[in-house]
């Protein structure tokens, strides 16, 4: 309970703030209505099933770009990071695509997997995969030495040491990968669903709102995308918790 | 010291070791006798962990040999006890976890990788859960478990990296105390680095003393006080005459 107090002061808060520039009359009523109205809209976004279905249709682009960047990024990046001269090799190349941002990559992937969903999940897994990749990597070459040395020493073989050592080593920094990743992964997809010939999500939903001067759907649904952004993060703190008991200690 | 070939379980010939062009080792000869204990005890950085990681097979050597009854290291079956317990255990796998881990390695059926683990937890008397992960045990129960997983395989040799260093005074003690009781039980030949003169001593059966870099034996003397030796032992005359004299070779080898 105790724990719940400061997030929900701090949210009331935020609201009083808002109530108080639309008293104040700091922006124009249409660009900033009042809190009531913005939750009212959302409300019934959510109750007419359309924002819901738009939520559920980010969700599942985003969990499906985050799988397949996870089943290319961990096995790859681990490998890559047991190798560890190899990585040497192929750090500059994904240090530089994971500071080009992902937005510079739309058109080629638009002439890739062309206008539909592909482009979307394609672009957000590219991403995410190379953030997952580049922790991965990183939580195998920086593995205790002391460990692998005494996995050794107890008979361990090069692909057991892998196995029973370097990937638990590397599971903290995994995770955080994944989660970096998943994030990602989200930023990128309602960007793709604002700008590439989308019909729901989140992203879509949000630029359609702000053309039509619905303004009170459009905060409703930035706050949807960002209690969505929260809740992964969450998700895979709480995970991180669970998975990974000894770290730290 | 003359050893017959049978008496011998280790031989080091000629062992050629340099870091970065600057030599550790050039040219160390060494026997160990089976079932002795021989502590090494030197300045911080001469090279004992060099040694006993050359030993173990965990670092190449740059030249000669290290041979156990004319084998290679990679032939016989050794155990290590690390330094550092909380980075050599696997904190993901519990504490008896561990400790089958190399039995399993082994390929040693289940019933008696249990029965093992049952016998080493009597010689031990381990009071604890062996059921815990290691994060929840003190550091001297973490050691403990980290020589329960060394001697799990029966080994022929046994390497101590200055086991009780991190470890308070009191725990010290009673960690000795069982160790040599349990290594002169079982007669396995044991290298021990220590950094703790009265330790080497007290548990040791041979004191090898070495000097600076490029580093040879200084001083090499047998300790021939009786068996079991326990914190009285310290006080004993015997033990004090051989300290008193060990202190002065290392004084003047850490002079020279
Ligand atoms: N991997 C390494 N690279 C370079 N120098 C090393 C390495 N390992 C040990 N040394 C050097 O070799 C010497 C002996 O080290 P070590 O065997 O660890 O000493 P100690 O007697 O304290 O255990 C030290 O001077 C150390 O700096
Ligand atoms: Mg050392």
């Amino acid at each position: 309970m105790r724990a719940l107090t400061g997030p929900a002061l701090g949210a009331l808060g935020f609201v009083l703030l808002w109530q108080l520039a639309v008293l104040l009359r700091v922006a124009d009523p249409i660009l900033l209505p009042p809190p009531a109205e913005a939750f009212a809209e959302t409300w019934r976004g959510f109750a007419d099933g359309t924002l819901a279905h738009d939520t559920w249709r980010t969700v599942q682009r985003t969990g499906l770009a985050f799988l397949i960047a996870s089943a290319i990024g961990v096995p790859l990046g681990v490998a890559l990071g047991a190798q560890e001269k190899l990585y040497r090799g192929v750090e500059f190349v994904v240090d530089f695509f994971r500071s080009t941002p992902a937005s510079a990559l739309f058109p080629l992937f638009l002439i890739l997997f062309g206008p539909g969903e592909g482009t979307k999940v394609a672009v957000a897994a590219f991403g995410a995969a190379l953030v997952i990749l580049f922790n991965a990597a990183y939580g195998v070459i920086n593995a205790r030495r002391t460990r692998v040395l005494a996995a050794r020493i107890m008979g361990a073989s090069g692909p057991r040491i892998l196995v029973d050592v370097l990937i638990w080593e590397a599971l903290p920094q995994i995770l955080v990968g994944m989660r970096s990743g998943i994030s990602l992964a989200l930023v990128i997809v309602v960007v793709a669903e604002m700008f590439i010939g989308s019909t729901d999500g989140l992203g879509h939903r949000v630029i359609n709102a702000q053309m039509l001067f619905e303004s009170g759907l459009m905060y409703g649904v930035i706050f949807v995308a960002g209690a969505l952004g929260y809740a992964l993060n969450l998700l895979f703190i709480l995970l991180e918790k669970r998975f990974v008991h000894w770290s730290g200690r | 010291m003359s050893l017959t070939p049978r008496e011998t379980a280790i031989t080091i010939r000629g062992l050629r070791k340099a870091f970065g062009g600057q030599p550790v080792y050039s040219g160390f000869d060494l026997d160990v006798r089976r079932g002795d204990i021989l502590a090494i005890f030197g300045p911080n950085g001469c090279g004992k962990s060099t040694l006993i990681n050359m030993a173990a097979g965990l670092l190449p050597r740059d030249g000669g040999e290290i041979l156990y009854d004319g084998r290679e290291v990679s032939e016989i079956r050794v155990g290590y006890v690390f330094q550092n317990y909380r980075e050599a255990l696997f904190p993901w796998r519990r504490a008896a976890e561990n400790i089958r881990y190399p039995m399993r390695r082994m390929g040693l059926p289940a019933a008696q990788v249990e029965q093992r683990l049952q016998g080493l937890a009597e010689r031990f008397r381990v009071r604890f859960d062996l059921n815990r992960y290691p994060y929840e045990l003190s550091g001297g129960q973490q050691q403990l478990v980290s020589i329960m997983r060394a001697l799990a395989v029966e080994p022929e040799v046994l390497f101590l990296d200055e086991p009780f260093s991190a470890l308070d005074f009191e725990t010290t003690l009673s960690l000795r105390d069982l160790l040599q009781r349990v290594l002169k039980e079982l007669g396995i030949t044991t290298i021990l680095v220590s950094h703790d003169l009265e330790e080497s001593i007290i548990l040791a059966d041979r004191l090898l003393m070495l000097t600076r870099r490029p580093t040879t034996v200084a001083d090499d003397v047998p300790i021939d006080l009786p068996w079991p030796r326990q914190a009285e032992a310290l006080a004993s005359p015997g033990f004090v005459a051989l300290k008193a004299r060990c202190l002065d070779v290392f004084q003047k080898a850490v002079a020279a």
